[in-house]
């Protein structure tokens, strides 16, 4: 059965033929996208006006998000920028302490009254004049319930009293530099790093459990996939346990699941030559929409958190160097035993420091293992110059950059962590494609909202939250963020021959937009408005369109 | 508003935590072997960051679950990921006579003994970190892991200098002079094949208490050519304060110190130190006095401690 799709216009990605008006699909398959008289040739069709005034373009690929963003919406959200949900509701952003708590009695009085916790994510306290938020600020909203709030970054979570007694914290004489001290020698409610969010976490609504999505955070992170036009969506650094993976394996294979969820197995909590075995056997698993996709490695932290590795001259207010989060010992053995199986690998670098670990890392593993078309990624990569770009060109690597970060954090680089002149040409993707590497860019949803045309208009702009522009030489054309956010991200987990592009044998996943992203320019692109997707040849609305 | 919402432990109850640090590779895995070996009854509890490649020697596994490795003489080893509060809830099911956490090779182990400050029950012991003598001179100027191989060393109270047998002087001077720099304050050991007797980093064996122990030379007990230990057994009256004092200041070799002393005020005290922190508690009701100092050669020498067996101010 042959069903041909008419549409106002179609962005196809395929040079040979750029614009369409109908693209034929026989069995989640693309027959070809051209002409209604070129496309009536493969056979008996119909054709299905229903697109006719909206706009076709190749369904959209995130190439680093998280699944458990679909869990998080259990939560209230907290983030200054209004967010839209899995349904549809668009949640407002709260701009001040006191919006802040009104958020959260509201949030309290739907939850039982069972001392259960209030849990809520997205703050971001920079946006109060970096007001800080003690816990007795949270007590006014509830003594007798814990309350964690985890900050946009992931890096800070804030709590009341009661949550830091039931943790066992709420004492004199703790000496740790994640836990500031109030004048009454008792923590202030503010928790920095991991090793003190980890142990409150899981009495806060934050336990290991959440950070892993389950099933109905899985499908809830597919209909926020739907809403912003994504087609096939990553799930990187997962743990990826059996439980884990049987559960995805079947909500994946229901009928009505619309997207392609692509995991990456961590490699924390699990030795180098164990890894690649269970990169391996995951693979052999792999359907048409659960593709394990290989190995995620954690180079170093985060720049923002301070814990990323910079080379000389280092962080910008003085902070001391960042933390390795592998042993480059094994990041080689990972690296060479990936190159040698053929298994893809993405690797987190914030600092440049990291960076330059990843690429003599890779050009030696490639010394001794010289595989052609690794496509090892480097992810954020945020710091990197042009001489890395053109290392990373030269070994086969590809990047996936952050551009969202430049919006929600550009200030803060600027004045802060790195400062004005390294601020200006971060997340380069201008250099990027210059130097001829393969780029996609991203979310790291939930960090920044999933939403790959904004991804594209914050690379295409380079705007911070205060309407600033940053690294106008930086800045890359229309075309090239919609190239970025399709093809590009495709190359990045080697799906390209599949996705990213609507031609001739590709899968029939398309977004579906009100309006034409090439033609309302720059400055709309983030306004462009997704009416639902096509994935796999089945028809997705959005919520609420 | 009361702070005290920990739960109340008296110190004998605690749980003494050692802190097992160093870069990849220096035998951190081939000390937590070599105690669990001459744990002779202690119930070890070993907690690593990552199963994978095995932590423990094959013959002293009994048997493998999830999460938690069973080994001979009521040991365990259980993995603790990002979670090591977790992983202290679990173990505590065991009831482990003490707990040796192996860090990652890349870890820093202050930041892992500030952790476990945050977990309640817990005494912490000395924060051990090995060097490889081989390989350290070059891995603390290497650009990528220099500072952390010497922060590392920074955080540790004892620094075993491990491969010694293996190193050439050029290495082995290199490596003595980059844990001067790094650890001036830390006691340093020199050992192959990461073996220190098991009484400088563990508690006496249960059931000895050291006010019981039997005559003898206690003097002679540990048989170690840098280690030597005392036994304070003097029912006197001590000043504990000036004992404690003592056994914390730099200089004395000291690496730990526990038991029962009797104060000038005549109430019997337990005096634990390791890692140059003392505690100091009511010492329970059936106790007798006695206090095993273990101490490194040529700081510490046993006939320094005669001079707290003496009567002090009545």
């Amino acid at each position: 059965m042959i069903t041909i799709y008419r549409a106002r216009t179609i962005l196809t990605m395929n040079p040979a033929r750029p614009r369409a008006t109908h693209v034929a699909v026989r069995e989640g398959i693309v027959l070809g996208a051209g002409e209604l008289d070129e496309l009536a040739g493969w056979g008996e069709h119909t054709v299905d006006e229903r697109f006719a005034d909206a706009v076709l373009m190749p369904g959209l690929v995130e190439g680093h998000c998280h699944a458990m963003e679909g869990a998080l919406w259990r939560y209230a959200y907290c983030g200054y920028f209004d967010r839209t949900g899995p349904d549809g509701t668009v949640h407002a952003g709260v701009r001040s302490v006191e919006a802040l708590l009104e958020r959260l009695r509201e949030a309290e009085a739907a939850l039982p009254d069972d001392g259960s916790a209030l849990s809520g994510w997205s703050l971001d306290p920079i946006y109060f004049d970096g007001a800080k938020i003690p816990r007795e600020t949270l007590d006014a909203v509830s003594t007798t319930r814990p309350i964690g709030l985890m900050h946009a970054s992931g890096h800070i979570m804030n709590v009341n009293t009661k949550a830091l007694k039931v943790a066992g914290l709420l004492r004199t004489g703790i000496e740790h530099p994640g836990l500031p001290l109030g004048e009454d020698g008792l923590p202030t409610g503010e928790l920095k790093g991991p090793d003190v969010m980890v142990p409150v976490g899981e009495h806060v609504g934050f336990g290991e459990a959440v950070l892993h999505a389950d099933e109905a955070g899985l499908r809830d992170f597919a209909r926020l996939c739907v809403r912003a036009g994504v087609t096939t969506a990553t799930d990187l650094a997962a743990q990826l346990p059996d439980e884990a993976v049987d559960m995805m394996l079947r909500v994946t294979a229901e009928h009505d699941f619309p997207v392609r969820v692509v995991p990456m197995r961590s490699h924390v909590g699990i030795a180098p030559a164990a890894l690649l075995d269970r990169a391996e056997a995951l693979a052999g698993r792999s359907t048409e929409r659960l593709r394990f996709a290989g190995i995620k490695v954690h180079a170093d932290g985060s720049i923002q958190g301070f814990s990323a590795r910079l080379r000389p001259p280092g962080y910008y207010n003085g902070a001391p160097q960042g933390l390795w989060y592998v042993p480059p010992e094994h990041l080689a053995e990972i690296l060479e035993g990936a190159l040698a199986r053929n298994l893809l690998v993405h690797v987190h670098t914030n600092g440049d420091q990291a960076t330059d670990l990843v690429l003599d890392t890779l050009e030696a593993a490639l010394v001794r293992v010289p595989a052609r078309d690794h496509r090892m990624t480097f992810q954020h990569c945020q710091l990197a110059d042009a001489a890395q770009f053109r290392r990373i060109a030269a070994l086969g690597a590809c990047v996936n950059l952050f551009a969202n970060h430049h919006f929600y954090w550009g200030e803060e680089h600027y004045r802060l962590t790195v400062g004005p002149e390294r601020a200006t040409r971060m997340n380069a993707c201008r250099t990027a494609l210059d130097s001829g590497v393969p780029m996609a860019m991203h979310s790291d949803a939930p960090i920044t909202p999933l939403a790959p045309l904004f991804t594209a208009w914050c690379a295409v702009n380079r705007r911070t939250a205060s309407g600033r522009t940053l690294g106008e030489h930086e800045r890359i054309t229309v075309a090239e963020a919609l190239g970025a956010i399709t093809l590009g991200a495709a190359r990045t987990l080697k799906l390209d021959g599949e996705i990213g592009s609507i031609e001739c044998g590709k899968r029939a996943d398309f977004a579906v937009l009100d309006e034409d992203p090439e033609a309302v320019g720059a400055e709309g692109l983030k306004d462009v408005g997704v009416l639902g997707t096509v994935q796999g040849g089945r028809v997705f609305v959005a919520v609420g369109r | 508003m009361s702070g005290a919402e920990a739960p109340d432990v008296p110190t004998d109850a605690r749980l003494p935590v050692t802190v097992i640090g160093g870069y990849l590779g220096t035998g951190k895995t081939t000390l937590v072997n070599h105690l669990l070996r001459h744990a002779d009854g202690r119930r070890l509890a070993v907690l690593v960051n990552e199963f994978g490649e095995l932590p423990i020697d094959a013959d002293l596994i009994e048997a493998a679950e999830d999460d938690v490795i069973a080994l001979a003489g009521g040991c365990v080893c259980c993995s603790y990921g990002n979670d090591l509060a977790s992983a202290f809830a679990t173990l505590r099911e065991r009831e482990p006579d003490h707990v040796l956490v192996e860090a990652s090779g890349v870890a820093l182990p202050g930041a892992i003994a500030s952790t476990l400050g945050l977990i309640p029950g817990l005494s912490r012991e000395s924060t051990v970190v090995l060097a490889d003598a081989e390989t350290l001179g070059a891995r603390a100027t290497d650009r990528y892991v220099g500072d952390t191989v010497t922060r590392q060393l920074a955080s540790a109270e004892l620094v075993l200098l491990n491969r010694c047998d293996l190193a050439g002087d050029e290495a082995l001077d290199s490596a003595r002079a980059t844990i001067r720099n790094a650890a001036p304050r830390a006691l340093v050991v020199e050992v192959e094949h990461a073996r220190v007797p098991p009484e400088a980093l563990l508690d006496g064996v249960p059931g000895t208490v050291p006010g019981n122990l039997s005559g003898g030379d206690e003097r002679a007990r540990i048989v170690h050519p840098r280690f030597a230990s005392a036994v304070l057994r003097s029912d006197r009256r001590v000043d504990i304060n000036a004992l404690v004092d003592w056994l914390t200041s730099d200089g004395t070799g000291v690496v730990r110190a526990k038991g029962v002393v009797r104060d000038i005020d005549d109430a019997l005290r337990q005096v634990q130190v390791a890692g140059g922190r003392a505690t100091v508690a009511t010492a329970p009701r059936d106790a007798a006095p006695g206090l095993v100092v273990i101490g490194l050669r040529p700081l510490f020498h046993p006939a320094m401690l005669d001079k707290y067996a003496t009567p002090t101010i009545g």
